[in-house]
């Protein structure tokens, strides 16, 4: 389903993001990528829904390459992932309703199809009393969670988050992950990167950690006492270039 | 449909920014305007003065009229020539007179000749033309002179032609600038939409679904920016007219051009800011 080979990423100015980067993510997979600030977390996942190019090796996720894709093959890909930030990056002057049914919209899906799958996006992440509130209306919790719930309404075989509990308390982190959680066991693959070492021990998901853009360690090929790296890690600023785009 | 009702959305969600922006389109074309108006004006006057290019042949004293009449259905009949008057010697004495009043005493009865006035059609003054009509009139033996003012005519299209060529030199430059401001215009538009533009990216949007909204605002921007500029040109010719000095408007074909160009600028404007932030991001 997805496959990185012998994945590089080089910037202008920041020099090297990931070299020799190669792993494979099955169906219905859950998977962490963890690792300091700068160690490549996001820009994989930018390699992942193709925001980005590799500078040498090949990225495959769901038949699309990364050496061939075409922007309307890239949209259509997109439409068949669901993407999460820690920033939530939902439109301030809709509706958590709108701001979902925005993710169909752009793809011209009929309006009773539109409203029925708003209406069982909302129900999945436990905000239908909260569908015609404003963004500035909602908690960070809920906030991710309409985030999550636009990710969601295009029925994606994979859902790439990227930091999505770190702007949340220990509370909504754990309601939210609860909800990844659940969404990885109806089927759809997870791919979530994060700092959080205490979620990723709470539960026995594939683990792979970054450092300098190499894979250091990858749970499904070696055991847990082979992680080379201290915890916790320092938390920094992403450099300019690997910062997201999108 | 979904673009038409995303551009008003636009227009509805920002609408200070949405009037700013025909506001500055209108000026911007304003000055394209002011400009067309200034070189319209020109041409005119050159095609007055070009109207007045002739040739004149003039006889000797012993001509038959019958040759004479002869020799004008001849000439009449030349593509190049729209009519051929005669001039008798008696007509062309009063005129002299007419023209010169104060040395209207210099002149004698019998001094002048007649002659053939040949008027030519439009498009069918330019020197070569003008010079090979009048030698094809030189060739009738009882012709003793041709005029036609060859150095004259010569200015007259040079300067003509430098009109031309400075005329599309200023009328692209204009364009452009407007094109760079009405495009900097529907960037102001662009940016405040820069977020809901990367989620529609996100989602799986084309650039295409993106760039239509947009494309639509540009081209009722500039139609409607083109609108307002109409106005202030008209106005300004109303004031030119009224105290300085007389001037012709566009005409129907020309405001209709105008209000096209609008449009075309409009969408070439936003085509330059949304591909360019499409590719940005």
């Amino acid at each position: 389903m997805i496959r990185l080979t012998d994945v590089a990423k080089e910037y202008p100015r920041s020099g090297v993001a990931l070299a020799h980067i190669s792993f494979a993510v099955k169906k219905g997979e859950f998977v962490y990528l963890t690792g300091p600030s700068g160690s490549g977390k996001t820009t994989i996942l930018r390699l992942l829904y193709m925001d980005d190019k590799p500078t040498q090796g090949e990225v495959w996720v769901n038949g699309v390459s990364s050496k061939t894709a075409t922007g309307r093959e890239i949209s259509r890909l997109r439409r068949r992932l669901g993407i999460v930030f820690q920033d939530f990056r939902l439109l301030e002057d809709r509706t958590a309703e709108a701001n979902i049914r925005f993710a169909l919209e752009v793809t011209d899906a009929p309006k009773a199809t539109i409203r029925s799958k708003v209406a069982r996006v909302l129900t999945q992440v436990g905000l239908a009393s909260k569908a015609t509130s404003f963004p500035r209306e909602l908690s960070g919790g809920e906030q991710q969670r309409v985030a999550i719930a636009r990710a969601l309404i295009n029925d994606p075989f994979v859902l790439i988050a990227d930091e999505p509990t770190g702007n949340l308390d220990e509370r909504a982190t754990r309601g939210v992950f609860q909800l990844l959680r659940d969404i990885n066991s109806s089927g759809t693959a997870v791919i979530m990167a994060t700092h959080d070492l205490d979620l990723v021990r709470r539960s026995n998901y594939r683990t792979i950690e970054l450092n300098h853009g190499r894979v250091v360690f990858d749970s499904s090929e070696s055991p847990a006492s082979a992680r080379p790296f201290e915890e916790p890690y320092e938390v920094r600023e992403t450099p300019p270039d690997s910062t997201e785009r999108i | 449909m979904r673009s038409v009702r995303e551009a008003l959305t636009a227009s509805r969600r920002a609408p200070l920014l949405s009037a700013l922006g025909i506001v500055t389109i209108a000026f911007s074309l304003f000055a394209f305007g002011l400009f067309g108006l200034v070189a319209i004006n020109i041409r005119r006057a050159l095609d007055q003065v070009e109207e007045r290019v002739e040739v004149r042949a003039f006889l000797g004293d012993s001509v038959e009229i019958e040759s004479v009449t002869a020799a004008m259905k001849d000439i009449g009949e030349f593509p190049e020539v729209s009519r051929v008057d005669y001039v008798t010697k008696e007509k062309a004495l009063e005129r002299a007179r007419k023209e010169m009043g104060e040395f209207a005493d210099v002149f004698e009865a019998g001094v002048l000749p007649a002659s053939i006035e040949v008027h030519l059609r439009p498009g069918m003054r330019s020197p070569t033309i003008v010079k090979s009509v009048a030698d094809r009139i030189k060739t009738y033996r009882f012709i003793d002179d041709v005029r036609y003012g060859e150095e004259w005519v010569e200015k007259l299209y040079r300067l003509r032609n430098i009109a031309s060529v400075a005329g599309i030199a200023l009328g692209v430059a204009f364009a452009a600038v407007a094109i760079i401001i009405i495009g900097a215009t529907i960037r102001m538009t662009v940016l405040a939409r820069a977020k809901e533009i990367s989620i529609m990216r996100l989602v799986g949007a084309t650039d295409m679904f993106i760039r239509l909204p947009f494309l639509l605002d540009g081209l009722v921007k500039g139609v409607l920016g083109g609108l307002l500029a109409l106005l202030f040109v008209w106005v300004a010719n109303r004031v030119i007219n009224e105290y300085f000095l007389e001037t012709i408007f566009f005409d129907r074909q020309l405001i209709f051009l105008g209000v096209v160009g609008g449009a075309v600028m409009g969408v070439l404007g936003s085509l330059f800011s949304v591909g360019r932030h499409l590719r940005r991001i």
